[in-house]
């Protein structure tokens, strides 16, 4: 168990040194540390539901999108916690319209569902905003200084890890392990997949709506087309691939260097970001399909020895 | 005779067209071993798998002492305390064989977490011949020890009624001598069980009872040695199958 | 005005099917889950665009060059990207996850590619404006002109599987990927067949639309959505069924746009796919499995 204590050490002690962070860093690197938290919370949220069930969402930003929206349509209406509590509310609502609906299905359902998920919430709010409300576009104003936005981001993105670690060591942990193995033999130990599937899904449906609505002040000026691009989804996806989404770690270690280097893309090459982006997401679904630190650790392990393939993690189960 | 713990009534599945199981009944009574034989292509593991939820029946009942088991999804099932194993053997391959047993021992109804759950799959692992193995890859056994760590399995549910799907199929003689050793300990232990079986020796050791199946409709049930100089059961087995 | 709605409803529909015929052969046959499937189609939209404002070829002419330009690229792109996948899958729920990733990057590529070339303005051009009386409504010239390729490029697709000893083969090969080398068919090459035939009718679609529709870069994502939803409501893999459902989809599309409000189609989309889903997921027009 000392090494388990010693886990821990470096956990809070990384967790002191980055809620430190915002007495040392200028506005400049908060910033990027901001953006880099809401990609770590996002992808490891990703991680926790598609990587352990296999049903691959790419519905990411509708989630992210309805946290950020509530937020702009809430902020002078109700106080700060509520707004977020409201915007949980949402996110989860939806997860289980969408989950109820398609989890029962075979993860194919689940991905087309999902794929155009993001458009649909888009125009539904589009069409609400012109036909109801008048207006597209809404500003947020709430003195919300960026570390207190850094501080909520840090704090998510802990949670979310601890829930990650808690659950892979539970019983539910166990569950998604079966139902990714085998789901008729599932079933039959008695575990009910829709219901396992939908609590997973909720929760990490609703984190990611969180750090919509956490992020959201940042804009100040909100419409439909910022908060639901599409590449939220993508970017997630991508790095939650490439540290290996099934991993407790693995998502947020991918996000690391993946949103710098997404950083570097986007100011030094805005007209090719897109082409670049989508040609280096080929190439890890091609080199790495379980993810770069599994790569990593199949070859420690068989070095020497024959090479053992190993089957991608996300399988969806027909 | 005991009394039934399962009861089959006028139980049929049709796929499209076809007709698979058409209208077949029978009980099985508590503690014994009764074996559901047949030609392939019968509908024996067609009605075992309405038993254990894998196919909804499309018309007729099962129950288990008086619980409706008809039309319930299959972990609702399991919870009822019918637990099963596979034609093809169906292991968790990522899972170590310990896990394999305590996935089953989280979820059944009495559920078992922690150290005791990984006591008891000690044990169970033991039972079947796999002692001291449960930290090895469920993937890399060998096809007979997959198969008792299936029984492990669903041992571990503590079953009231345990499916076994051809279990002893594949078998080498000696594998198959230990195989049956395996179930009559189990029946010694009061474990009601329904299987469906090919290996006629292992059926004529095992089974008190047997129902026998041909083209979706039972041919005929009772005393398993009876049973099988029935006439029409020997001209099933003759007729449909390449002898 | 009901009549010129559902007129127009099933003009908007034959060219949905037409979309969908090809997803439910790259996805049936193939069993590629092609996520990329609407850029090509946006894609050949712009090929269109540009030789009418260019060169002022008309765009019928310009599908002889389009459908060969999406055979041959659907080809390349299932031998250098989708064939490896397929080959080191190992079933096929991995080669889902797979081809759903690969082509989920493939769609990025492709609409930057796009971006950089036409940036994200809304593009249309005006060919066959005029209207044609039926039924004592007009209908535009260039829509009725939709309607007819489709149903022609439809029913040609339908002889050519169902009449042909060759569609034969790759109706073999959608149903049992396994069996089929048993009896002589190459399965790999049937596979890449149907993917590239599924990419040539995607850019006919995409020709189709830019006739008399307007298009963005970015409006892809909509059309591979449309088309999977027509290919589940009619059946993976059902010819038959992806033209009723396209059809139906289209009509229900015109209609909301008409009555309720043109900001609701997706919604509207949605909500039958939703029903599908809950009811019968086997889809409308498919065998319950």
């Amino acid at each position: 168990m000392m090494k388990g204590a010693f886990v821990w050490a470096i956990f809070a002690l990384t967790l002191a040194v980055l809620a430190a962070a915002p007495f040392f860093l200028e506005a400049y690197g908060l910033g990027l540390l901001i953006g880099l938290l809401g990609y770590v919370t996002l992808a490891s949220a990703w991680g926790l539901f598609s990587g352990r069930t296999g049903y691959v969402s790419l519905a990411t930003v509708a989630f992210f999108g309805v946290g950020a929206y509530a937020v702009a349509a809430l902020n002078e209406v109700l106080p700060y916690p509520l707004v977020l509590l409201v915007a949980a509310l949402a996110g989860l609502g939806l997860a289980l319209a969408v989950g109820l609906s398609t989890l029962r299905l075979a993860g194919v359902y689940f991905v087309i569902f999902t794929f155009g998920l993001a458009e649909l919430v888009r125009q539904l709010v589009t069409w609400y905003e012109i036909n109801v409300t008048g207006t597209l576009g809404r500003y947020i104003f709430m003195d919300l200084g960026p570390e207190h936005i850094y501080w909520q981001l840090l704090a998510l993105a802990a949670a979310t890890l601890f829930i990650t670690w808690r659950i892979d060591r539970s019983r539910l942990g166990l569950a998604l392990r079966v139902i990714a193995d085998d789901e008729v033999v599932a079933a039959h130990l008695g575990i009910d997949l829709a219901r396992t599937k939908l609590a997973l899904f909720a929760l990490s449906s609703v984190i990611v709506t969180l750090v919509g609505a956490i992020q959201a002040p940042r804009w100040t000026y909100i419409e439909p087309a910022i908060v639901f691009n599409p590449t939220v989804s993508f970017l997630t996806l991508v790095m939650a691939l490439l540290g290996g989404a099934s991993r407790l770690w693995g998502p947020a270690l991918g996000a690391v260097p993946l949103f710098l280097l997404f950083e570097w893309l986007s100011a030094n090459f805005p007209n090719h970001y897109s082409i670049l982006l989508g040609l280096l997401f080929i190439a890890i679904v091609f080199a790495l399909p379980k993810g770069v630190f599994a790569f990593a650790e199949m070859h420690l392990k068989t070095r020497g020895g024959e090479k053992r393939i190993v089957p991608v993690e996300a399988e969806s189960k027909p | 005779m005991t009394a039934a713990l399962l009861t089959v009534s006028s139980l049929s599945k049709r796929f499209g067209g076809l007709v698979a199981v058409k209208n077949v009944s029978f009980d099985v009574a508590a503690g014994e071993i009764t074996g559901l034989l047949g030609p392939n292509g019968s509908g024996k593991t067609t009605v075992l798998n309405m038993i254990s939820g894998s196919f909804k029946p499309s018309a007729g009942a099962i129950e288990l002492a008086g619980a409706r088991l008809s039309g319930l999804p299959a972990h609702k099932i399991a919870a009822l305390g019918v637990a099963r194993t596979f034609q093809l053997v169906r292991i968790l391959p990522s899972l170590t064989v310990a896990e394999n047993v305590l996935a089953a021992l989280a979820f059944r109804r009495e559920r078992l977490w922690g150290v005791e759950a990984k006591e008891r799959a000690d044990a169970l692992l033991e039972e079947v011949g796999l002692s001291g193995r449960g930290r090895e890859s469920a993937a890399d056994l060998t096809y007979i020890d997959q198969k008792r760590m299936e029984l492990a399995r669903a041992l571990a549910a503590e079953p009231r009624l345990l499916l076994l799907d051809e279990w002893l199929a594949g078998l080498n003689p000696g594998e198959l001598r230990v195989g049956i050793d395996l179930i009559a300990g189990l029946r010694e232990k009061g474990v009601t069980i329904l299987l469906v079986e090919h290996v006629m020796e292992a059926v004529r050791a095992l089974c008190g009872r047997a129902v026998v199946m041909n083209a979706g409709v039972k041919i005929a049930e009772g005393n398993t040695a009876k049973v099988l100089e029935n006439p029409e059961v020997v001209q099933a087995y003759l007729g449909g199958e390449d002898a | 005005m009901l009549v010129t709605t559902i007129i127009n409803g099933l003009v908007l529909g034959g060219t949905y099917a037409l979309l969908a015929m090809g997803l439910t052969i790259q996805y049936g046959i193939a069993r590629i889950m092609n996520l990329a499937y609407g850029e090509t189609i946006i894609a050949a939209a712009f090929l269109a665009f540009v030789l009418n404002s260019t060169l002022g070829v008309a765009p019928l002419v310009s599908l002889l060059v389009a459908a060969p330009a999406g055979f041959a690229l659907s080809y390349l792109i299932y031998g250098l990207m989708l064939h490896p996948l397929v080959k080191r899958s190992k079933g096929r729920a991995s080669l889902e996850v797979d081809s759903i990733l690969a082509t989920f990057g493939l769609l990025f590529v492709i609409q930057g590619v796009m971006l950089v070339f036409f940036g994200g303005n809304y593009i249309s051009y005006t060919y066959m404006n005029f209207g044609i009386d039926i039924l004592g409504s007009s209908v535009a010239a260039n829509r009725l002109t939709a309607l007819i390729l489709a149903l022609v490029l439809g029913g040609g697709l339908y002889l050519l599987l169902t009449r042909t000893l060759w569609g034969t083969a790759l109706r073999a090969v959608s149903v049992a990927p396994q069996s089929a080398p048993l009896v002589g068919i190459d399965a790999d090459r049937a596979a890449r067949f149907a993917f590239a035939l599924g990419g040539a009718l995607a850019t006919c679609g995409g020709v189709v639309i830019s006739m008399y529709q307007t298009f963005t870069a970015s409006s892809g994502v909509i059309f591979t959505m449309k088309a999977l939803i027509v290919v589940i409501l009619g059946g993976v893999g059902n010819l038959a069924g992806a033209l009723s459902a396209g059809l139906l989809l289209g009509l229900v599309e015109t209609l909301v746009a008409t009555y309720v409000s043109p900001g609701l189609t997706l919604a509207a989309v949605y909500f039958i796919f939703l029903g599908v889903l809950l009811w019968r997921p086997s889809g409308l027009f498919g065998r319950a499995r």
